[in-house]
């Protein structure tokens, strides 16, 4: 449904996007993750039409977003940056307007707006002004205009952005279902979400694609990924680490926390010996009596950071240790 | 068709955005305030003893237009990309210029309603005397066609910048402009050392010079060409501008 080739845009000497290409289909979920300045921004407002490309082309169902826009952005729904919308009318008034300007009228534009109401949880602020509505109900009153005439191509930039926690999840679960039957593309910080939704992200850094896969792809490039953490009591850290040392399946072991109970560590495979490194190790501390032992699935942050930030993802990468996933 | 109705969704919008704030309200009570307050202390209607409103009512519109035709196009485009609403309404499907026609059209008629409200003071002038009204029609129309050249060329500004102020003050500054060439002053002081070509040529740029016609009753179909003209111009710019805006 969505596809993007080559696309650069040029503002004065930064190469805001630089050079990306990749597809959606229909029934995907395209999570787009990047640091702030990366090009979330810019590349879904080319794709929406927005702005023009500097370069490279965009085309939404086969239209071309800057020859063919009318038919193209018949196709889209976009929730812009920070959720804009007319703060001197109602909420009702905002939808009715929406709905106009899509082209519905009279029996389908008031089923249009009903749905999208009910979905969106807007019934007891239907007659406020958006100005003096709070965040979260300001955000979902531009998030239901994105969705009012059911589009095959919805875009949307950070949609959580700014919920609180149940409405976090509640907008999560609209974009799971919706997922299973238009193409979307949607941007984020949060890289739970990713888990949680996405069927497929892309991590771009600088104007580029710097890694594209789905959520378990990426995982499995974090450094952490097919490491072995153990905890064992009634020995000390360094007997730990030279019995470890041994093993020919390891590369390095770190000894994560050790305190008078017993000694955590994390243990790196060297390459193509993963799936055997749980035994080998358990095998090793026999003895010993051993109180947690898993394979590390591998973790999203770590491959955002070391791919976003070289330099630091190094020091990151194995000295927290809360919250291992 | 659809051009059409697009345009239409977006003037209603527009129009309604007027009616939601208080500057509807307060635009057409100061609008009414100063055209009653020239046209008796200033403008002496009674003085002058003719049953015309030429010299004391339609005389002063080119400068009552000045302030306040600036200060409702200001918000035109301003606000919405202060807020980011533009980036709504230019992926919708719909194209630059019928929101850029819409938005000037609900303007243009906003002004209308405010100048159909000043409709007393034609009673006033029948009931004392015998007007021509064909001349005040015409009058009444050449004021509304100069309203909407003001009003497109606050659509320039307002399309330049966030800030309503400084779309106020520059439209203002250009508006000004189109007084000043035609301005009897200013004419006497540049036809005393410029060659006659050349004062022609600023005045004709002058709406003053082109609403005079309207206010004798003579519909020269120059004079509208030239209000019309300048409404052209000004909105196909204020589209080149957005469109700047978004190529970066």
């Amino acid at each position: 449904m969505i596809k993007v080739q080559d696309l650069v845009k040029v503002f004065g000497a930064k190469r805001a996007v630089d050079g990306v290409s990749f597809s959606v289909e229909r029934g995907e979920v395209l999570g787009f993750l990047g640091p702030n300045g990366a090009g979330k921004s810019t590349t879904m407002r080319m794709i929406t039409g927005f702005i023009p490309p500097t370069a490279g082309t965009v085309t939404v169902g086969g239209f071309d977003t800057v020859e063919n826009p009318i038919p193209a952005r018949r196709l889209i729904g976009y929730l812009p940056e920070n959720a804009p919308a007319y703060t001197d009318m109602t909420v009702a008034g905002f939808l009715n307007f929406a709905a106009e300007i899509r082209g519905l009228r009279g029996d389908a534009k008031r089923k249009a707006i009903h749905r999208v109401v009910e979905m969106c949880f807007l019934e007891p602020v239907m007659h406020q002004s958006v100005e003096t509505l709070s965040k979260g109900y300001r955000h979902r009153t531009c998030f239901a205009q994105s969705i009012l005439h059911d589009p095959e191509v919805l875009v949307l930039d950070e949609p959580t952005d700014g919920l609180d926690p149940n409405q976090k999840h509640e907008v999560r679960g609209l974009i799971r279902r919706m997922g299973a039957s238009k193409a979307i593309i949607f941007s984020t910080h949060i890289l739970e979400e990713v888990d949680t939704v996405c069927s497929r992200a892309i991590i771009i850094d600088r104007g580029r694609i710097v890694a594209n896969g789905t959520p378990e792809e990426l995982r499995r490039k974090s450094e952490s990924a097919g490491a072995v953490t153990l905890r064992v009591s009634g020995v000390n850290g360094a007997a730990l680490s030279q019995r470890l040392a041994q093993l020919s399946t390891v590369k390095r072991s770190a000894i994560l926390e050790e305190d008078s109970a017993g000694v955590t560590a994390r243990v790196f495979p060297k390459p193509a010996v993963n799936a055997v490194l749980a035994r080998s190790v358990a095998e090793a501390v026999q003895g010993w009596r051993i109180e947690e032992l898993h394979t590390e699935e591998g973790r999203l942050d770590e491959v955002f950071r070391s791919i976003t930030m070289p330099e630091t993802a190094k020091m990151g990468g194995e000295g927290d240790r809360k919250n291992p996933r | 068709m659809n051009a059409w109705s697009n345009i239409k969704t977006i003037a209603k919008r527009e129009l309604g955005a007027y009616f939601s704030s208080p500057l509807a309200y307060v635009f057409i009570v100061i609008f009414l305030l100063l055209s009653g307050f020239f046209t008796f202390m200033v403008g002496g209607f009674f003085e002058i003893g003719q049953a015309s409103l030429a010299h004391p009512f339609f005389d002063w519109h080119p400068w009552f237009y000045l302030f306040l035709v600036p200060a409702v196009g200001m918000r035109l485009w301003a606000e919405e990309r202060r807020v980011g609403t533009i980036e709504l309404l230019l992926t919708m499907p719909i194209t630059p210029w019928q929101a850029i026609v819409g938005k000037f059209l609900a303007s243009w008629l906003f002004l209308a309603l405010a100048l159909a409200l000043t409709f007393p003071i034609v009673i006033t002038v029948n009931y004392l005397g015998s007007p021509d009204n064909g001349v005040i029609l015409a009058a009444y129309l050449g004021s509304w066609l100069m309203a909407g050249a003001y009003l497109a060329v606050s659509c320039i500004t307002s399309a330049m910048t966030r800030t309503q102020v400084v779309s106020f003050i520059v439209s203002v500054v250009f508006c000004l402009f189109l007084i000043l060439a035609g301005f009897p002053p200013v004419v006497r002081l540049l036809s005393g050392w410029a060659q006659p070509w050349l004062v022609d040529t600023v005045t004709s740029f002058s709406v003053i010079t082109h609403f005079d016609g309207f206010q004798k009753g003579v519909l020269d179909s120059r004079d509208v060409i030239f209000f019309l003209s300048i409404i052209v111009f000004s909105l196909f710019t204020t589209g080149v501008i957005l469109r700047g805006h978004r190529a970066g």
